[in-house]
């Protein structure tokens, strides 16, 4: 039966029918939907598939490590910059191995359409000696799931699936199995204890397992080539790289495509042979290109994103990789005259708005004073007509650089935060700046839910105020407000009354995102027209 | 037979609706598709688009190339503006005339106009939000849109969107679903 479904769903889909018995994520663009489908699907449900978001990528990653060692097939969920987050438990999760299936999720998004960066997720499956998938359709990312779990399985390592924007958002039909059962519990009889005696032998087992890696690689079914008789070009096409080749030069090429890794390094060796040059097209950073270089030597000339063939940075695009084949289409119209750029706004009536028109007055009455923002719906205070924020770096940056800055002499010196990042990676570093007294307004704008990601559960909720009290905050100064348009004036004045209080205070503007507030409110609704 | 479609318009304004009804048609036509959002932080008042492929023939890239748009359905005029590169020799555009001012910098709507009358290519627009209201259903402005670009999607039929309206908003209620399909109707007719 065929199906029309993102990729992300594909994905959800997948693992279900795998035997998946949990999923563990913190939400984050492009890889939200995954978890979503998880949470609303019915199998899962009458399975009872844990898919309850986590605090973030490191707690969910430990947690799936956890349900792998006790026999079932765990799925971990993240953007590309989450395996940031969660990389001390990912790169040593390869050094105890896996007991049951562990397949980690990490949707890159080159392009940067809602992150920070474009890092390339591969360099973290080579750095920690894993297999890497990536699924060049929405079919292939539905069945590599299956494939990642077995081999995941047979290999006794985690395996990441690397997948990119365009293929977490895009719909297609896809064909989907008869699902397979849970695993058992059967925890690992193995010491999981890396202490560095056992931590060697552990990772020298890795490393022999290398060679069955590359085997997995060299053998498997998404990693095929294809052949004509003009030997003049080769290319290696990665992922969805391999779509906008096949768009441009259709059955015309001699492709070997790749969405196996660690890299199939006998099959690159037979294409350079054969072929006058090499052209590598991969979605991200330059990663195989010069994987290729070094397996490959003087063979063959590689082109690719280093050599200016492809654009250095970005997502790959149909039009890109034509230039590149000498297949470029010619453009008609030149871009309108009478067009400007619409960047995304705070919604109106958002409570976050408030906070900023505050937050406005305070720097414009102080003008030494900075205020260091965070991620999330909020990070739109940097743009007009708030202008009101000078950093936005990484979840729970806001309030660590508040006290460097601090540290260093700046006053007054503020940090605006969401509920949801709070609890993901601010915590820490409140309990840092409170142990150290440290002179900083710390704002937790608490809409009730995750909201930039389309309104997940947030696991601080109703819990604000303990956590701060129990990281030893004076209640003195600790408040709550009510982010409305009447109250701007009090919430401005709190903040001048508490940034000239040398040491940590915290307010908490508490008003639930009205996108969720909506959705509650339709969904209150229609609970009670089945009630009548 | 291919038809590579670009729907736009500003976060809010339901342009995935219209994709997933042309979705549905064409799944239960049996003909091959491939659709690509734009999810996150884009979807709040900013500009947002969907690029819409469908074919008889296998579909590699999820994204259309420059110059290989077929038509550009859009619910927001300066936005259909923004895909011109994107618009084939051929293509057509069909657009809401409304403006939909949320930047200080949104350009003078008379050059607007001027600029998408002067194009070669056939530019059908109609106030969408209008027609919807005079059709009673003012949250149907996005059907009107697609009712006006239906006879330029061509490789699914008139009927065939009408049958995928009816199943997309069946569990919505039969009174929705005939609401919707007056006003698709409604942009039909205004199309022709």
């Amino acid at each position: 039966m065929k199906q029309l479904l993102l990729g992300d769903e594909a994905i959800a889909l997948g693992a279900i029918h795998a035997g998946l018995s949990g999923v563990y994520a913190y939400p984050g663009t492009p890889s939200t939907e995954i978890t979503e489908f998880i949470q609303g699907n019915a199998i899962a449900k009458e399975r009872g598939i844990h898919s309850r978001w986590c605090t973030n990528e490191k707690t969910a990653m430990e947690a799936a490590l956890g349900m792998s060692y006790a026999g079932k097939r765990a799925l971990v969920c993240m953007k590309h910059v989450g395996m940031n987050v969660c990389a001390d438990a990912f790169v040593n999760s390869a050094i105890t191995g896996a007991n049951g299936g562990l397949v980690v999720l990490a949707a890159d998004d080159p392009s940067m359409h809602s992150s920070q960066n474009e890092q390339d997720s591969r360099f973290y499956g080579k750095f920690a000696l894993v297999p890497i998938f990536e699924p060049s359709t929405q079919q292939e990312a539905y069945d590599m799931m299956s494939a990642a779990f077995d081999l995941s399985e047979e290999l006794k390592e985690p395996v990441l699936l690397r997948v990119v924007t365009r293929l977490a958002h895009s719909r297609a039909a896809v064909e989907v199995k008869e699902p397979k059962a849970e695993n058992a519990l059967n925890p690992s009889s193995d010491q999981w204890v890396l202490l560095p005696g056992i931590a060697k032998k552990k990772y020298a087992v890795l490393l022999e397992k290398q060679t069955a890696m590359v085997e997995a690689s060299e053998k498997s079914v998404f990693n095929k080539v294809e052949s004509i008789a003009d030997k003049k070009l080769g290319i290696i096409a990665c992922g969805i790289g391999y779509n906008y080749v096949k768009e441009s030069v259709g059955d015309n090429a001699n492709i070997l495509k790749v969405s196996q890794y660690p890299l199939p390094a006998e099959k690159i060796m037979t294409l350079a042979k054969e072929c006058d040059e090499i052209l590598v097209v991969e979605d991200g950073q330059p990663v195989v290109e010069e994987d290729v270089r070094r397996i490959i030597g003087d063979i063959a000339p590689v082109k690719g994103r280093l050599t200016g063939d492809l654009p250095r940075m970005g997502e790959l695009t149909p039009d890109c990789v034509a230039k590149a084949l000498g297949k470029e289409m010619p453009v008609i119209l030149d871009p309108a005259k009478n067009l400007a750029a619409r960047p995304p706004q705070l919604c109106q009536g958002c409570g976050h708005r408030d906070v900023y028109a505050a937050l406005r007055e305070i720097i414009e009455e102080y003008p030494d004073a900075r205020v260091f923002g965070d991620i999330g719906c909020y990070t739109l205070g940097a743009l007009p007509p708030f202008k009101a924020l000078s950093s936005c770096v990484d979840m729970g940056a806001s309030i660590t650089m508040a006290k460097g800055a601090a540290d260093a002499g700046l006053r007054p010196a503020l940090a605006v935060i969401g509920d949801s990042t709070f609890t993901h990676s601010g915590m820490t570093g409140l309990l840092d700046a409170i142990n150290e007294n440290s002179a900083i307004t710390v704002i937790i704008s608490d809409n009730l839910t995750t909201g930039m990601t389309g309104g997940q559960d947030s696991a601080g909720t109703n819990k604000f105020e303990a956590i701060c009290l129990g990281l030893g905050m004076d209640p003195a100064h600790l408040h709550v407000v009510t982010p409305l348009p009447k109250n701007i004036p009090a919430i401005a004045q709190l903040i001048r009354d508490e940034i000239a209080y040398e040491g940590v205070s915290v307010i908490i503007p508490r008003r639930e995102c009205i996108q969720t507030a909506a959705r509650h409110a339709r969904e209150a609704k229609k609970a009670k027209e089945a009630q009548k | 037979m291919k038809k590579d479609i670009i729907l736009c318009g500003v976060g809010g304004q339901g342009i995935l609706s219209i994709a997933t009804i042309i979705g549905e048609a064409a799944t239960k036509a049996g003909i091959n598709l491939k659709q690509a959002e734009v999810h996150g932080m884009s979807q709040r008042g900013g500009d947002v688009q969907s690029n819409l492929r469908l074919s008889t023939d296998t579909i590699y890239s999820d994204l259309i190339a420059l110059g290989g748009a077929d038509v550009v359905i859009s619910m927001e005029p300066m936005e259909s503006l923004r895909y011109l590169p994107y618009l084939s020799k051929d293509g057509v555009i069909v657009t809401s005339n409304k403006p939909f001012v949320n930047i200080p910098n949104y350009p003078e709507e008379e050059a607007l106009f001027a600029e998408l009358d002067s194009l070669p290519n056939t530019v059908v627009k109609l106030d969408i939000e209008q027609v919807a209201k005079d059709a009673g259903n003012a949250r149907g402005a996005n059907m009107v849109l697609l009712g006006m670009a239906a006879p330029y999607i061509e490789i699914v039929t008139i009927e065939q969107l009408r049958n995928a309206i009816a199943t997309v908003f069946a569990r919505k209620g039969e009174a929705i679903v005939e609401a919707n399909l007056k006003a698709f109707d409604e942009g039909v007719k205004a199309s022709k």
